[in-house]
């Protein structure tokens, strides 16, 4: 869910051999003080024994001030319970600060274990030379080191301002998964209290003295412009203080209240440059993905060769949608410019683009620019952008005052950056015995990343190596990429291409074992064993997938829901695996039919996601992108007329609500492997689940989303 | 503008807004009461939900000048004494992802266990239908709810 180069420079850091990472520890990383002990950005302890965890990811939901302070804690050996959260800005400290592609945990596994565990020596060594005893001797446990042979015991808070004169160490053992205490443990979340008192400050909801608000006028079609306004009628709106052009495509309004300023928009009059694309619509969109189509591909992943293989073939192709993310908090940021500088408070995912596109846009240095991270109700991908952040820097500069700029749900429904509509054409030979010996996927879609100027090698969106990896073991794979162009602005979305071409992929493979006559979990426990008991690794771009862990899922999902059992009258099940962000999920959705419309009873969900680092945590991100799947399945759809984004609230982008929500069963396969994404690889698999569910009630194939078309 | 006096969590506050200003807005930007949230300004998501004479609105699409003088109750004073039942039920069952939804989600549950002590099932999905969450804890809502009725709220475990 970002663009690869920054990713890639994460990946690079966290992988740099067994020692401490390169560039992890600075000298006067942390915040130094007298008795602080700070041997990194990451920590402090302070003689009062707290100890201080900074966060350097965003968080908007899914758990990382919990889940990544409990890694460092786990290695610290501290108490928990005296651990203090703090969520870092746009920083230079951390490294690349983007929270997407369910990467938070798997990327600072290594650099918060190694924090806490540098910590943790460091700590032991203060307390052997205050004792005069070997450090042998020495324990770190609950907060303290303790001399057992004494009986004696130095809080860490004691040893901080010790330890804070030794030298920071190279390298530094850690722990072994049997001996973990918080790691894997089911812990409350820290930010739970404050969300249910209303206390919680997301970004909406920061303020600061003389702030304003400001609502924006934005041209209504793609790519258009202001040609000029009247702000007569706005201007007489009570508390309006400012309206004004802030950039080619809109004009602000600014008041002393968000329903002055609402009110004060409602009442502008703007003159808009339609632009080139006034007459564009859904239906050319998707004619223009055809068109492209024809045209030669690249390849992603490629074994054996599709085309020599003669056999029975079958051809077919499934289409998507464009779709919104629709968090619940609509956008918004404060800003404050003061000529000297520029200070953000930003729900974002993305501070350091915040901080950088800012700068830009207002002619400051980025170090002039401060991003402050407030809590985000929701982000899917929606906050990987930066144009709140970027329109509350000019409105305040402009309007000469501190100011949020909020979104309407509209704005946001109309002028987000959407999930890309995408042509899957798939092709496979099976042999005699009704097994596939050949796959072809060609993936017809517009690029994010190209879009955004960041094309990857060859045309190939720099995400699509985490998200269309096939996880089957077959002797000719092809797996090509198509690169269409649209002018219709895209971004990541949840799963971002692994919804699109786990859908494809995974409700082909059911037509597949339905044309062979077999059970779609044999069909795939087949394909995931080359011999009886064979596994195999898939080398896909960077990442190794593994066939055993896929079936392991799987094997575990079907299990749990009963796979091959009776079901009661008009119960139908329908089965799907995918792996993305390196992590395996597999569903089971159970359904029934009602007036053709399907109906989720139950979705039993297994997952490998390696090291679980709290069970709570993920036992949410399961079902909520469950849930999140099964919106995009059943509805989800934006289309273009005139130009212009047609759906606008939740009437008409309608996501599930509790009437519809299925009961959703989680279970994780044990496993010591560093952990991997858990906030994406649920979505991918819902939908062809769903599909395949629907073909075993209706026999009736469904190609293309959403369902209720 | 209009010079209102409301009756904000037991107490008497004089506003002075246009008095067609929806009720989110005079208690999110002038009362600073931002525990209640928007999220689609037309009803249709309930984020913004609070009571008025203890049924559950939509504070997004209600005028603030037709609540003036009536008793409004917003998150920040649910729980009169400490925190609600249903907002200890909320932190055992852990139902909060991002959180942003669920003051509106408590409020919609207020309302109906205020009225329905015990509700079914069906019962619970009918008054909260009209409550969206975008993370998708509509189960937790719903045993949530169901532990709060039971009484039963304790944390189930966590060590804070």
């Amino acid at each position: 869910m970002s663009p690869l180069s920054r990713r890639e420079f994460v990946a690079a850091g966290v992988a740099a051999g067994t020692g401490l990472v390169v560039g992890f520890y600075l000298p006067h990383g942390g915040k130094t003080g007298k008795d602080v002990f700070s041997p990194n950005a990451y920590l402090r302890i302070t003689p009062d024994d707290k100890i201080t965890i900074v966060v350097a990811r965003s968080e908007m939901g899914q758990g990382v001030r919990t889940a990544l302070p409990m890694i460092l804690a786990e290695e610290l050996e501290a108490d928990w319970k005296r651990i203090e959260i703090e969520q870092a800005g746009a920083s230079t400290l951390y490294g690349d600060q983007t929270t997407g592609g369910s990467a938070s945990v798997r990327t600072t596994w290594d650099p918060m274990r190694k924090a806490g565990a540098a910590a943790r020596e460091m700590l032991i060594s203060a307390a052997a030379l205050t004792w005069g005893v070997g450090r042998a001797s020495c324990t770190a446990q609950d907060g303290g080191v303790v001399h057992v042979a004494s009986k004696r015991r130095l809080s860490y808070g004691e040893l901080a301002a010790k330890a804070a004169t030794l030298p920071i160490p190279t390298d530094v053992p850690l722990k072994q998964s049997k001996d973990y205490k918080i790691v894997g443990q089911r812990l409350a979340r820290v930010d739970t209290p404050s969300k249910v008192k209303g206390e919680a400050v997301f970004g909406i909801d920061f303020r600061m003295p003389g702030m304003k608000y400001a609502v924006l006028s934005r041209c209504p079609t793609i790519g258009g412009k202001v040609l000029g306004f009247d702000d007569k009628e706005s201007r007489k709106i009570p508390g309006v203080t400012f309206v004004g052009k802030i950039s080619d495509a809109a004009v602000a309004v600014v008041a002393d209240s968000v329903w002055g300023a609402m009110e004060g928009r409602r009442v502008l009059t703007v003159n808009w440059d339609e632009g080139s694309n006034k007459d564009l619509n859904t239906t050319a969109v998707m004619e223009s993905l055809k068109q492209a189509a024809a045209k030669k591909s690249v390849s992603l992943y490629a074994v054996g060769d599709v085309s020599k293989v003669a056999g029975r073939r079958i051809s077919v192709e499934y289409q998507l949608p464009f779709m919104a993310h629709a968090p619940m908090e609509p956008g918004n940021c404060t800003a404050n410019y003061r000529g000297s500088g520029c200070e953000l408070w930003a729900p974002t995912q993305v501070p350091q683009d915040c901080r950088d596109a800012v700068a830009q846009v207002v002619g400051l240095d980025p170090d002039q620019v401060k991003v402050n991270v407030t809590l985000m109700g929701g982000g899917f991908g929606r906050r990987l952008e930066h144009d709140y952040a970027v329109e509350a820097a000019l409105v305040s500069k402009a309007s000469q005052a501190p100011v949020k700029v909020m979104w309407t749900r509209e704005d946001d429904m109309r002028f987000s950056t959407y999930r890309p509509a995408s042509l899957h054409q798939l092709s496979a030979v099976l042999d005699g015995a009704g097994w596939p010996v050949a796959f072809t996927h060609r993936i017809i879609a517009p690029s994010i990343s190209g879009q955004k100027g960041q094309p990857g090698p060859n045309g190939i969106d720099p995400d699509l190596p985490d998200e269309a990896a096939f996880v089957y073991g077959l002797p000719n794979v092809s797996l090509e990429y198509v690169l269409a162009e649209t002018p219709v602005p895209l971004g990541w979305m949840r799963s971002v291409y692994a919804l699109q071409a786990g859908f494809a992929s995974e409700s082909f493979i059911d037509e597949l074992a339905a044309a062979a006559g077999k059970d779609p979990l044999e069909y795939r426990l087949h394909m995931l064993a080359k011999d009886k008991d064979k596994d195999q690794d898939i080398q896909y771009f960077t990442t190794t997938w593994h066939t055993a862990r896929m079936r392991g899922v799987l094997q575990l999902a079907a299990e749990k829901a009963g796979w091959g059992k009776p079901l009661p009258a008009g119960r139908f099940r329908g089965i799907a695996c995918f792996g993305c962000f390196s992590s395996y999920v597999a569903e089971v959705v159970e359904i029934s039919m009602e007036n053709e419309v399907p109906r989720v009873h139950r979705v039993v969900a297994a997952v490998d996601c390696g090291q679980l680092v709290n069970p709570g945590i993920v036992e949410q991100q399961i079902p909520g992108g469950i849930v999140y799947g099964l919106s995009n399945a059943l509805r989800a759809k934006i289309t273009i007329e005139k130009g212009r984004v047609v759906q606008g609230n939740f009437d008409d982008y309608a996501p599930l609500r509790m009437n519809e929500a299925p009961l959703v069963e989680v279970y994780a396969v044990p496993s010591t492997e560093a952990p991997t994404g858990i906030g994406e690889p649920s979505v991918p698999p819902l939908a062809p689940a769903l599909c395949n569910a629907i073909y075993a009630a209706t026999k009736k194939r469904i190609r293309a989303l959403p369902i209720l078309n | 503008m209009a010079e209102l006096t409301l009756r904000v969590n037991g107490s008497e506050k004089k506003v002075n807004v246009p008095p067609e200003t929806p009720l989110l807005w005079v208690l999110r930007d002038t009362l600073e009461l931002t525990g209640t949230k928007f999220g689609c300004g037309a009803g249709l998501c309930g984020a913004c939900t609070v009571h008025v004479e203890g049924a559950a609105i939509r504070s997004c699409s209600t005028l603030v000048s037709l609540v003036a003088g009536k008793s409004i109750t917003t998150i920040e004073g649910l729980g009169a004494n400490g925190l609600h039942v249903l907002q200890q039920a909320w932190i055992a069952e852990e139902v909060p992802q991002c959180g942003y939804c669920q003051t509106g989600q408590i409020m919609t549950a207020a309302a109906l266990l205020a009225k329905t002590p015990n509700p079914s099932d069906e019962q619970i999905t009918q008054a909260m239908n009209g409550n969206l969450c975008r993370c998708g804890t509509y189960e937790r809502i719903r045993k949530a709810i169901h532990r709060a009725a039971n009484g039963s709220v304790a944390a189930a475990g966590g060590a804070r």
